[in-house]
C-alpha cells in the first residue's frame, strides 16, 4: 500500500517534472525555430515572417549558394579555415607554456601566472586601434601578414593564446602526479621526452575539449575579423552574417535566417554528440566567450 | 621553495639538455635564424618610419635573445613563440591605450605638433592690398574653371587651379583677343558672361594657381594674390594671424588665443590625468555616466543572478537519474548554448522588433498589447535581461549539474534522518556546498557580462537614447558600449583619448574583482605553494 503511494507519487512529479521541461525546452528551441521557418519562407523580409510560413520553400538557400553579394560557402570556408589553424596552433602554444608554469620553477612564474590573466580581463575594444595600426605597418614589410589577409586574423588570434586557456590546462598538468616525471627523470629524461612522451598522452582528452572551445571561440569572434579583413571574399561566417544586419536588414531577414542556420549547425552538432567531455572542461572554470 | 624543487630547479635540467652537442648547434643555427629576421624586420620597419614598431621588435629581439642563450631562461623557451605573439598583439596594444589615455589623441588632435603646424601654415588669405587683378572666368564641359587676370603694369596671365600662373605669351590655345585684351575663347573652355560670373557659386571657392602663387577673387571684378595666413614663431613657440594680428598659443595640443578662440588643428599631447578629471567632473558627463554606471552594474549581477538561478534549477529538478528522457531533455536544454551567440543575439533583435517582431505579433493578437521593447528604457532593459538568461542559463545548467554529482548522498540522508524537509535541504546543504565549487565562475560569468559588447551592441546598440545628454549615451549603454561611441560610432567626433581613459576605469574595475575572487579561491594557494 505505502509503496504504492510512493510510486505513484513518483510517476507524478516524472509527469510534473516533463511538464515544466516542456515549457523550458519551448524557450529554448522557440527561436531556433523561428529561424528555420523563416528561413523556409520565400518572402523574406522580418514583417511577413510568420511561425508556418504560407508556401515553405529552399529559395532563401537558393539565394545564399548563388549570390555573388554574398558567397555564403566561402564565408563557411574561411571560417572553418582560420578556426582550425588558429586552434591547432594556439593548443600547441599554450601547452608548451602550461607545461613549463606547472613542472619548472623560475623567478616570474607567479607573476606572469598573473599577469595573463589580469591581461585576460582588460577591455579590449579600444587596443584594437593598436591592434589595426599594427597589422598596417606589418602589412607594408610583409604583405602576406597585412590587412585583408587570413594570415594577419590568425596571428592577432595567436596573440591570445596564451592567456585563454593556460591557466585551465595547467591546472590540468598539476592534476597529473610529479612522481610520473620524477621516476623518468632519475632514469635521465629530458623535460622534452617527459612532456612528449610521458604528459601529452595523458592530456589527450583535455587537448581535445580545449581545442573544440578554441574553434569555437575563433569560429563565432566577429569584432576582430571585422576590422582587420576588408573583402567580401575573406570574410569569415560571422562577420558575412554581421554584414546582413547592416542597412535594410530586415528586407534580408530570410537570407539571414538561412545562413545563421547553416553557420550555426556545425557547432551545435560538435557541442550535442561532445557535450560531456566539453562540461568536464567547463568546470574546470573555460568562459564561453 | 620546497627541497624537491631545489633538488630539479631549471638551471640543471637546462644543463642536461645543452649537453648534447647536436643540441648547441641546433639552437645556435635557429637562433641566428631568428636574428636575421628579427634584424630585416626591424631595419625595415625603420626604413619605412615606423619607429615605435621597430624599437618594439628590437626589444624583443634582445629578449629572445637573452631567453635562448642564457642557462636560467630555460623555461621560458618553453613559451617563446606564445610570448613573442602576447607582447606583440595583447600587451603592446594595451600599454598604448593606456598610454592614450593620457593624451588628447582624437579628431582635432591626431596630428602631431610639427605636422599640425605645417598644416596650418598652409592656410592663406587675401590681404587688403595684395598684388590685385582684375579677371574674366572661363569654364569647360567638365565643369572646370580658368580665370585671365590682367594686373595693373598690364601684364596678362592664365591660371588654372593648382598650376602656376602662365604668362599671357607662354600660355597656348588663347583664341582672339578683344579690344580689351582678353580672348574670346581658351581651347576647351568658354568664357563665361556677366550672368553666370553673378549667379555661379563655385567660382569664389576655388583658388587658381599654385602654392606659391596662389589667386583667389575677391569681387566681382577683382582677384588677388594670396598670402600665407599664419606665422610660427619658435622663440615664443606661437602662431601669429597675419590678417588679425592675433596670436595663438598651444595648451594641451590646442592653439588657443588670449581671448579662448581655438584654431581647427590641434596636435596629440599628453594632458595628465584630464581626461579622468573631465570624466568623473564635467557635469555634462556626470547625467549619464552615473546612470550608465549603475545599469552596468546591475546588468552584469541580474544576468548573472537569473542565469545562474535557472541554471542550478534545471539542474536540481533533473538531477534524477530515474527520470525518463533526462538525456533529451539536457539535450535541448542546451541548444541555446550551441549557438554563436553573435547569431542569436540578432535573431533575439528581430524578434523583439517593436512593430513586426514575432513576439509583439504574438503578444497583440492574444492580449492586445504590443509592448515598445526597443523604446521604453525600462522594457529595453528587461528583454536584455530575458536574452542573456536565454544565452547563459546553460552555462550553469552544465556546471551545475556537474557540481550537484560530486556532493555526496550521506549527506543528505543524514539531513532527512534529522527531520529536514526539501527546502531545507537545498539551502542548508546543496546551496552552500555548490557556491564553494561555483563561486569563481560566478565572479567569472560577472566580470564576462560587465564588459558584455556584444549583446548591448547587436541587440540594441545601447538605445534607447538618454534625452538632453551632451555625450552620445543611452538608457542600456554600459561603460563599454559607451567607450564605442567614444572611438568608432561613425559621424561624430572621435575622442580616443577620453575612450582610453574609461577603457582604464574599466579595467580598474574588473581587475580588482578579479583578483578579489583568486584570494578567496585555491588558485592562488596553488601558485603561491609552487605545488
Amino acid at each position: 500500500m505505502s509503496s504504492m503511494t510512493l510510486k505513484q507519487r513518483k510517476t507524478m512529479g516524472h509527469v510534473l517534472r516533463w511538464l515544466l521541461a516542456l515549457f523550458l525546452m519551448f524557450f529554448a528551441i522557440f527561436p531556433v525555430l523561428w529561424v528555420l521557418s523563416a528561413s523556409l519562407n520565400p518572402s523574406n523580409t522580418l514583417a511577413s515572417a510568420k511561425l508556418i510560413p504560407d508556401n515553405v520553400g529552399l529559395d532563401n538557400y537558393r539565394f545564399l549558394f548563388e549570390s555573388p553579394e554574398f558567397p555564403l560557402l566561402t564565408w563557411l570556408w574561411n571560417s572553418i579555415k582560420i578556426s582550425s589553424i588558429t586552434t591547432i596552433l594556439s593548443v600547441s602554444i599554450t601547452t608548451l607554456a602550461a607545461y613549463a608554469f606547472s613542472r619548472l620553477r623560475f623567478t616570474g612564474r607567479q607573476l606572469m601566472l598573473k599577469g595573463i590573466l589580469l591581461i585576460q580581463v582588460f577591455p579590449g575594444l579600444l587596443a584594437m586601434i593598436a591592434i589595426f595600426t599594427l597589422v598596417t605597418q606589418f602589412g607594408s614589410i610583409i604583405p602576406a601578414l597585412g590587412l585583408d589577409t587570413h594570415a594577419g586574423l590568425i596571428m592577432v588570434y595567436l596573440g591570445g593564446a596564451m592567456g585563454v586557456n593556460i591557466w585551465l590546462m595547467k591546472g590540468f598538468f598539476d592534476t597529473i602526479p610529479r612522481a610520473i616525471d620524477e621516476s623518468a627523470m632519475v632514469d635521465g629524461a629530458t623535460h622534452w621526452q617527459i612532456f612528449s612522451l610521458l604528459l601529452l598522452p595523458l592530456m589527450r582528452p583535455i587537448l581535445v575539449v580545449i581545442g573544440i572551445l578554441s574553434f569555437i571561440g575563433t569560429y563565432g569572434d566577429f569584432i576582430l575579423a571585422r576590422i582587420l579583413l576588408k573583402s567580401t571574399d575573406q570574410y569569415p561566417l560571422m562577420v558575412g552574417l554581421f554584414i546582413f544586419t547592416s542597412g535594410e536588414f530586415s528586407q534580408k531577414w530570410g537570407p539571414f535566417a538561412a545562413g545563421a542556420l547553416i553557420g550555426a549547425l556545425p557547432i551545435m552538432i560538435v557541442y550535442l554528440l561532445l557535450q560531456d567531455q566539453i562540461v568536464g572542461g567547463l568546470t574546470q572554470g573555460a568562459v564561453k566567450g | 621553495m620546497t627541497a624537491q624543487a631545489l633538488k630539479q630547479p631549471g638551471a640543471s635540467s637546462g644543463g642536461q639538455q645543452s649537453a648534447t652537442l647536436l643540441n648547441v648547434v641546433l639552437r645556435l643555427v635557429l637562433l641566428l635564424a631568428l636574428d636575421g629576421f628579427f634584424i630585416w624586420f626591424a631595419l625595415s620597419a625603420f626604413a619605412e618610419g615606423f619607429t615605435q614598431l621597430g624599437v618594439v621588435i628590437a626589444v624583443i629581439a634582445a629578449a629572445v635573445n637573452y631567453i635562448i642563450l642564457v642557462r636560467d631562461m630555460y623555461p621560458l623557451r618553453w613559451m617563446l613563440v606564445g610570448l613573442i605573439l602576447m607582447i606583440m598583439f595583447a600587451i603592446w596594444p594595451i600599454l598604448l591605450t593606456v598610454f592614450v589615455a593620457f593624451t588628447n589623441y582624437g579628431d582635432g588632435h591626431l596630428l602631431t605638433k610639427v605636422q599640425s603646424i605645417e598644416l596650418i601654415q598652409q592656410e592663406r588669405y587675401l590681404p587688403e592690398g595684395g598684388a590685385a587683378y582684375s579677371w574674366t572666368g572661363y569654364r569647360n564641359e567638365a565643369g572646370e574653371y580658368a580665370l585671365w587676370l590682367q594686373n595693373a603694369a598690364g601684364e596678362s596671365f592664365l591660371a588654372f587651379p593648382g598650376t602656376s600662373l602662365i604668362p599671357a605669351s607662354e600660355a597656348e590655345g588663347i583664341g582672339e583677343l578683344d579690344d580689351n585684351g582678353i580672348p574670346v575663347s581658351i581651347e576647351g573652355y568658354e568664357k563665361l558672361n556677366a550672368l553666370q560670373v553673378a549667379s555661379d557659386q563655385t567660382i569664389p571657392s576655388i583658388q587658381f594657381g599654385s602654392e606659391l602663387d596662389g589667386v583667389q577673387i575677391r569681387s566681382a571684378r577683382e582677384a588677388a594674390q594670396l598670402q600665407l595666413r599664419y606665422e610660427y614663431d619658435e622663440a615664443t613657440d606661437s602662431l601669429t594671424d597675419r590678417e588679425t594680428g592675433v596670436s595663438y598659443s598651444p595648451i594641451a595640443g590646442t592653439w588657443t588665443s588670449q581671448t579662448g578662440d581655438t584654431l581647427p588643428f590641434g596636435f596629440r599631447a599628453t594632458v595628465g590625468t584630464g581626461n579622468f578629471t573631465r570624466f568623473f567632473e564635467s557635469p555634462a558627463f556626470r547625467g549619464p555616466l552615473l546612470r550608465i554606471i549603475t545599469w552596468n552594474f546591475a546588468f552584469a549581477f541580474l544576468s548573472v543572478f537569473t542565469t545562474f538561478s535557472l541554471g542550478l534549477g534545471i539542474a536540481y529538478i533533473y538531477n534524477d537519474r530515474s527520470l525518463p528522457g533526462r538525456k533529451i531533455i539536457q539535450s535541448f536544454l542546451l541548444i541555446p548554448y550551441t549557438i554563436p551567440s553573435l547569431i542569436t543575439i540578432i535573431i533575439w533583435r528581430g524578434m523583439f522588433n517593436n512593430q513586426v517582431g514575432v513576439i509583439n505579433r504574438t503578444l497583440d493578437s492574444l492580449l492586445g498589447i504590443a509592448p515598445a521593447w526597443t523604446v521604453d528604457p525600462t522594457l529595453a532593459k528587461l528583454a536584455i535581461i530575458i536574452v542573456n538568461l536565454w544565452l547563459g542559463y546553460p552555462y550553469f545548467m552544465l556546471i551545475c549539474s556537474g557540481a550537484l554529482q560530486a556532493i555526496p548522498e550521506d549527506l543528505y540522508e543524514a539531513a532527512r534522518v534529522d527531520g529536514a524537509n526539501a527546502w531545507q535541504r537545498f539551502f542548508k546543504i546543496t546551496l552552500p556546498l555548490l557556491l564553494v565549487a561555483v563561486g569563481p565562475l560566478l565572479v567569472a560569468s560577472f566580470v564576462y557580462n560587465f564588459n558584455n559588447f556584444n549583446l548591448i551592441f547587436l541587440f540594441i546598440e545601447g538605445g534607447p537614447p538618454i534625452a538632453n545628454s551632451a555625450t552620445r549615451a543611452g538608457h542600456t549603454d554600459i561603460l563599454i558600449s559607451y567607450v564605442y561611441n567614444f572611438a568608432f560610432a561613425s559621424g561624430r567626433a572621435k575622442e580616443y583619448g577620453l575612450g582610453s581613459a574609461i577603457t582604464i576605469i574599466i579595467f580598474l574595475i574588473v581587475a580588482v574583482i578579479t583578483l578579489f575572487q583568486f584570494r578567496y579561491t585555491k588558485m592562488w594557494e596553488e601558485v603561491g605553494e609552487g605545488v
